[in-house]
């Protein structure tokens, strides 16, 4: 007999849930076109003018990738739960915290990654300079995993009800705004000239710590969930 | 005498509620190794609960469980037990062979098996890379019961296992359960038809609804 290594555990359950995206690589168009829509109608709504978008875009562009991360956020473990999957997650002798981080991971790399590709040209429609564009991805490389995370803590603890994605909205948003203002903040820093690594670091910090516990609570909620 | 093994699986007055109504209880048994326990009842008596109590997911409200003699503690034997409900964790754009890769990658493997082989046995060569959604119900079920096949574990708890399967595939699971049973693993299955297996008499756990 052999005991499954950690480490290929993780691995198992990181390819298959990236296998799963792949087979249905639709969905992860979706959010994508759902961002670069919301990002052209800003001049539409404000008018073309390149001094008002300026001052707008990065705020813009952040507050758009969030909206369009969390269309996708609702299904992170919805078809687990249907399908049994999930109890075979929680039955297995790895840590449950860990497993869940993996589809994290997985989730953040199928929905937030592309966003992040896509958000140079975002910036550049609504006439980001190009001196604030490395900031912006910075920015951005450290909130959409802290969203991931976040998101997951409240997907597990609304596991149970029937169409959840607007309860879901109305719960995450809020907790949002802390990433929000850092994000922008580091962004009008870098757009003013002025030194933005403070905001930058706050991010860091609070990401590390969400990288430690959210999958804790993540594993905690969906065992409530699943005992209900 | 021989020196008493404990057993693998005991039960001692074990029960289990549901916003303070009792589902079942309180059970007393024990399950040894080289054992099957039938767990029989009506719908609704609580066998898919016990099930469910057994393999963890749901807690223990009253009474205790005994793992190899030590009271039960899941970090030192959620190896050693498979669980096999009504849903069956498979992924419908993922095929069964792809399917029990994540069981490997869970739980391991028994020494000379293969997802490949596994589902030889279960009658499903040729279906290894269909997708699962275009499966029959029946043919889902033998994937899941690959699972069986695969994974190293001492503890079947099979809930229903018999359901959806042809004749075919009910001579499958009761010669799996017989080679379970006789290399020393123990089995407990709910099922609430009749049950015919070879392998020496089973022990009989009733619910009362």
């Amino acid at each position: 007999m052999s005991q499954a290594p950690l480490g290929r555990a993780c691995a198992a359950v990181l390819r298959r849930d990236l296998t799963l995206a792949w087979r249905r690589r639709g969905d992860i168009a979706m959010p994508v076109l759902y961002a670069l829509i919301v990002t052209t109608l800003f001049p539409f709504a404000l008018g073309p003018e390149n001094a008002l978008l300026q001052r707008i875009a990065g705020g813009a562009v952040l507050v758009t990738v969030l909206l369009a991360m969390l269309l996708a956020l609702d299904g992170m473990f919805r078809s687990d739960i249907e399908d049994g999957s999930l109890e075979q997650l929680v039955l297995a002798p790895q840590p449950l915290a860990l497993m869940l981080g993996m589809k994290i991971l997985a989730h953040w790399l199928t929905t937030a990654l592309p966003l992040i590709v896509i958000a140079p040209m975002l910036a550049s429609m609504l006439q980001l300079p190009a001196a604030a564009m490395p900031v912006m991805m910075l920015a951005l490389a450290l909130a959409t995993p802290m969203l991931s995370l976040l998101g997951a803590v409240l997907v597990a603890l609304t596991a149970g009800t029937r169409r959840s994605g607007m309860l879901l909205a109305l719960m995450l948003l809020p907790l949002c705004v802390p990433v929000v203002i850092f994000a922008a903040g580091a962004l009008a820093a870098a757009q003013q000239g002025l030194p933005w690594i403070a905001p930058i670091a706050w991010l860091g910090a609070a990401l590390a710590l969400a990288l430690v516990l959210a999958p804790l609570a993540c594993a905690a909620a969906l065992r409530i969930a699943l005992d209900a | 005498m021989t020196v008493a093994t404990p057993p693998l699986l005991a039960a001692s007055a074990l029960s289990f509620y549901r916003q303070d109504e009792p589902v079942f209880g309180p059970l007393q048994f024990e399950l040894h190794p080289g054992q099957l326990a039938l767990v029989e009842g009506d719908n609704g008596s609580g066998k898919t609960t016990l099930l469910r109590v057994l393999a963890g997911l749901l807690h223990v409200d009253e009474g205790e469980l005994f793992w190899r003699g030590e009271p039960l503690q899941r970090d030192h034997c959620a190896a050693e037990i498979v669980f096999l409900g009504h849903q069956l964790a498979l992924k419908g754009d993922l095929s069964p062979r792809e399917n029990l890769h994540i069981a490997v990658g869970l739980h391991g493997v028994r020494d000379g098996m293969d997802p490949t082989r596994a589902l030889r046995e279960v009658g499903l060569a040729g279906y290894e890379d269909e997708p699962v959604r275009r499966l029959s119900a029946g043919q889902k079920k033998r994937a899941a019961l690959a699972r069986l096949l695969l994974v190293p574990a001492t503890l079947w708890l099979l809930d229903e296992p018999y359901a959806n399967l042809d004749r075919h595939g009910i001579a499958l699971v009761n010669r799996l359960l017989e080679g379970h049973v006789a290399a020393g693993g123990a089995a407990l299955v709910t099922s609430h038809g009749a049950v015919s297996f070879h392998g020496g008499e089973p022990q009989r756990i009733r619910m009362h609804a």
